[in-house]
């Protein structure tokens, strides 16, 4: 088998035996970009020469065995991330050529544990979407059925991940960006609590919604990447300084006698029936290991979507500003007074969607409107957080499905936007409530199109989140796919 | 018809601290533009805020000196507006939870105390600066000031007078400089004041519509630019027309205030809470820690000096302008014992000398002991107060101690009557004529032999005995 298609935690063993050196899975890496990028469009910048000297450095460590899980791992990175000295565009004209002084923290923990960066992914345009379809820099396909989107707006870095483009990945989730696009591309991805992982250095879309994670091939290495990532950031003031636990050594333990909650508003018409079979099956399959199933309720679930579509935009108002074309950046060259040249900046720099999110938030926090919105928005999440902690006193985890359809034809909802604001209707409720959740595969459509089922838990419960589905993978049915390409 | 003026006050202020408010870099003034910089303060994709909490510490200061409320919980938001030298887009300040609410301070009113109310104190970031060439027509932009920590105190309508005005603004003033938290330099920029100012006739309760009024950087032109709006204001209703809600700006050199943007162009900040950011959380210990570590405020230290040393209350008020002054006082005060004097000394002749050289307190060539002592040698008479001003100047210009250079010059005071009195009597022989004149009725001419007597002790003589002994000589023929 060629090396790129293992696993994080297949490949450290044969990095380790020697059967296997970093440079020569980083070059299977390449040659799988090769010949799939043109079709797949995962990635908006490659960093190959530099991955290549990274991948010798790793097999030096591990030659004199001080390498650790992620040495010699060739990772990708959102294109949302800071990179220092590697041009960070957020899938933005304003920044087509920003280059950063800084890595992320995120990036510089990879850097320490001796990852190899494979290049940056492509996404929607500042995070902003829900396909990949309003990057500046073109559409990522969905590699199990190139006329469709891989799901967004972490679409580059879910589509590397499924297509072995890469061993791993970073996204950003502030809506279901992980979540969604690792489930339409039937691979795992998480999203941790808010402030588990530092986000100096994402450039923030909504600041109290935003959380990076990765996009896994399986559960245990999204536990590897979590060990490598978690953890106080003086840098960040929202980051959090609980401890860290070793999120690989629960993934043994079995889950006999846990609760799993499934909360009836998720399961309402408009699932898809295939969906709706595999969950249902995958609820079984927990049954058969031992797990109590109850109904609980999240009785505000029909807000999510319009609450998190008022304060994200808003924070993301705010967010956006600083993008002017004074200090770096795109600068229309063209405008005739600093007015001019601010509105000529910003309408050639932003695209359509994230234009139209920046005049709702703009909207939402003008004063008349402030407390009819943006308030109103606030006080609406207090609850939805409620509801959370309420379901959390009865059930280890929740279970829902990722998405309510598989992956739909790229351009399909594109002049509709608020169909494709509806497309996060099961995962925007982690993000306003702060907790954790994950998406793994559950199963294939007909059409053989990948299907997630979603885990959820309670603040700071990642071990938890990690454990169920790990359970879960090891003993369903399921078979093993890889995308045809 | 007779109007009232009723006056509300907005002052900035910088703190002292080392670093700025949200990152570690540098808050010294007069750096290189753009030097004081990093990716954090020039608001680049991605980069935190991180509170440093010194600014926390000066804030409380202020409004724990102040009688002030400091809020066990207060939260940061962000004032949104577009301007290249806001490099976020945002500013990062405090909007419906504030640091700290309902203060005082007092100022005096003929003759008694009046309190100005102190609405709230919060804590901001600074802007930096655009700079306009207009010979290019380029617009440059500083962001060394990005950043830097500020803190607005936000007085009650409570003033009525650009007097009253002035004052609240001064004692603002020196409990900052008292504190340490801020220079104080309006010029710099350090401290600046905006102010919101409108009529009401004589006995209407509710307010008339107010100007606000920027670009005032000196007491003297916040002064001014108030009585020219007053004036403005009642020459407007006086006419019967009604004054337009506007912010206006002071032209310094015109001494007139310009529109500036009218209601209707006022910005709307869109001010939400700042997700970056957690509350500020203080607890009861922390406050306590602080308001006792608070040093004597300047109008206690004012009363204090009546009181204790028994000095007039301008004296109190000359001495008590600055700590370091009001220190070097008492430190002479104590030393010598007499408290009267010393103010003297301190007010005179030593404030003279520092000012003409230009120098701190600190940095005085005669430190509080020398003067203490040159007081104590006048007191028992070893010098008379004439040679002592000579022997000051010595002091300041050789640093010596003054005992040393009364010796090293011979400049004790002569009080040997025999040896005075030989002198006397060959003064009068020398001037046999004004002796003549004195004795027909000529009285004035006391002080001519008085004059010429310290003339030939080379001012040496105790002037007491000398007095004395031609008070004797003269009405004895």
């Amino acid at each position: 088998m060629e090396p790129n298609r293992l696993t994080i935690h297949e490949l450290q063993e044969r990095l380790r035996d020697g059967s296997l050196t970093s440079a020569e899975v980083t070059e299977s890496v390449y040659r799988r970009i090769a010949s799939l990028e043109e079709r797949v469009h995962a990635y908006i910048t490659l960093t190959e020469e530099a991955a290549t000297q990274q991948a010798c450095a790793a097999d030096k460590l591990i030659r004199a065995g001080t390498g650790g899980p992620l040495t010699g791992i060739p990772i990708a990175i959102k294109d949302v991330l800071c990179t220092q000295g590697v041009r960070t565009t957020c899938g933005s004209r304003i920044l087509e050529d920003f280059v950063p002084p800084y890595d992320a923290t995120v990036v510089r923990k990879l850097k320490d544990a001796g990852a190899v960066f494979v290049g940056k992914t492509n996404m929607d345009e500042f995070a902003m979407g829900s396909s990949t379809e309003t990057s500046r820099f073109g559409i990522t396909k969905n590699p199990w059925d190139l006329e469709r989107i891989p799901g967004g707006s972490s679409g580059g870095s879910a589509a590397a991940v499924a297509a072995d483009e890469c061993m791993a990945s970073l996204g950003t989730d502030t809506g279901g960006s992980i979540r969604q696009p690792a489930a339409l591309c039937g691979v795992v991805g998480l999203k941790p609590t808010y402030g588990r992982v530092s986000r100096f250095g994402m450039v923030a879309f909504a600041s109290s919604l935003d959380q990076i994670g990765p996009i896994t091939k399986d559960v245990e290495d999204c536990a590897i990447m979590m060990n490598a990532i978690s953890g106080h950031d003086t840098s960040d003031a929202t980051s959090v300084p609980t401890k860290v636990p070793d999120y690989r050594a629960c993934l043994s333990r079995d889950i006999e006698g846990w609760t799993v909650g499934i909360p009836k508003e998720y399961f309402v018409e408009g699932v898809d029936p295939e969906i709706r079979a595999s969950i249902d099956t995958a609820i079984k399959t927990l049954e058969g290991l031992g797990a109590r199933c109850l109904d609980v309720s999240l009785p505000h679930t029909e807000y999510c979507i319009a609450t998190y579509y008022i304060i994200a935009p808003s924070e993301a108002s705010s967010n956006l500003a600083r993008f002017d074309g004074v200090r770096y950046g795109f600068r229309a060259p063209d405008g005739e007074s600093l007015l001019d040249m601010y509105k000529k900046t910003r309408s050639s720099g932003f695209g359509a969607e994230v234009k139209r999110r920046i005049m709702i938030g703009t909207y939402s926090l003008s004063s008349g409107y402030y407390d009819a919105y943006y308030k109103k928005a606030s006080q609406v999440r207090a609850l939805i957080r409620d509801d959370f902690d309420r379901a959390f006193t009865k059930c280890d985890v929740v279970l829902t499905p990722t998405t309510p359809t598989p992956a739909f034809r790229i351009g399909e909802k594109m002049d509709d936007p608020l169909q494709m604001y509806l497309y996060d209707i099961f995962t925007l409720s982690t993000n306003l409530a702060g907790v954790p959740g994950i998406s793994v595969p559950c199963g294939y459509t007909k059409g053989g199109l990948p299907i997630g089922v979603q885990f959820m838990a309670g603040q700071f419960q990642e071990e938890k989140l990690l454990q169920v589905p790990s359970a879960y993978e090891k003993n369903s049915a399921l078979e093993k796919r890889k995308p045809d390409l | 018809m007779t109007y009232e003026t009723v006056i509300g006050l907005e002052v900035h202020a910088q703190l002292l601290t080392k670093t700025k408010i949200f990152c570690g870099c540098s808050t010294r003034f007069g750096e290189t533009p753009n030097s004081n910089t990093c990716p954090i303060c020039l608001g680049m994709p991605g980069t935190l805020p991180v509170l440093n909490k010194k600014v926390v510490e000066y804030a409380m200061r202020m409004a724990l000196a102040t009688h002030c409320t400091v809020q066990a919980t207060s939260t940061w938001a962000r004032k949104n507006y577009f301007y290249p030298d806001l490099p976020k887009g945002y500013q990062i300040t405090q909007f419906d939870r504030p640091l700290a609410e309902a203060g005082y301070v007092d100022i005096e009113k003929n003759g008694a105390k009046k309190r100005i109310g102190i609405t709230r104190i919060h804590m901001e970031e600074d802007a930096g600066k655009s700079i306009h060439d207009e010979l290019s027509g380029s617009s440059y932009v500083d962001l060394n000031r990005a950043a830097v920590p500020l803190i607005e105190i936000v007085s009650e309508p409570d003033m009525r007078s650009p007097d009253e005005a002035a004052q609240y603004l001064r004692r603002l003033h020196e409990i900052l400089v008292y504190l340490e938290i801020c220079d104080g330099n309006m010029e710099e920029g350090s401290f600046r004041c905006d102010a919101n100012i409108s009529l009401r006739p004589e006995g209407q309760e509710s307010f008339g519509i107010r100007a606000e009024l920027k670009n005032m950087n000196s007491f003297h032109n916040v002064q001014r630019a108030l009585e020219y709006e007053i004036q403005r204001q009642r020459a407007i209703l006086e006419r019967g027309d009604r004054v337009v809600q506007e912010t206006r700006l002071w032209n310094t050199s015109q001494e007139v205030t310009h529109s500036m943007r009218g209601k209707e162009e006022a910005h709307d900040y869109r001010y939400f809470p700042e997700p970056d950011l957690l509350p500020i959380v203080i607890s009861d210990a922390w406050k306590e820690e602080i308001a006792n570590a608070l040093p004597e405020l300047p109008m206690e230290k004012r009363e204090r000096f009546v009181s204790e040393y028994g000095i007039p209350p301008y004296d109190a008020g000359v001495l008590t302008a600055s700590r370091a002054l009001a220190d070097y006082y008492e430190e002479v005060a104590r030393l010598c014992g007499r408290p009267k004097i010393a103010s003297n000394w301190v007010m005179g002749d030593f404030l003279a000398y520092l000012n003409e050289a230009k120098l701190e307190i600190g940095e005085s060539p005669v430190p509080p002991a020398a003067l203490a002592e040159l007081i104590g040698i006048i007191e028992d008479g070893t010098i008379s107060g004439k040679i002592a001003k000579e022997v000051f100047e010595e002091m300041w210009q050789s640093g010596k101690q003054p005992k040393e250079i009364v010796e090293d010059k011979g400049l004790v005071q002569i009080t040997d009557t025999g040896e005075l009195e030989k002198i006397v009597e060959e003064v009068l022989a020398a001037h046999q004529n004004q002796l003549e004149q004195y004795r027909t009725g000529k009285d004035q001419l006391f002080g001519f032999f008085v004059g010429q007597t310290m003339k030939a002790t080379g001012g040496k003589a105790n002037p007491k005995v000398v007095n004395e002994l031609l008070k004797k000589k003269l009405s004895t023929p």
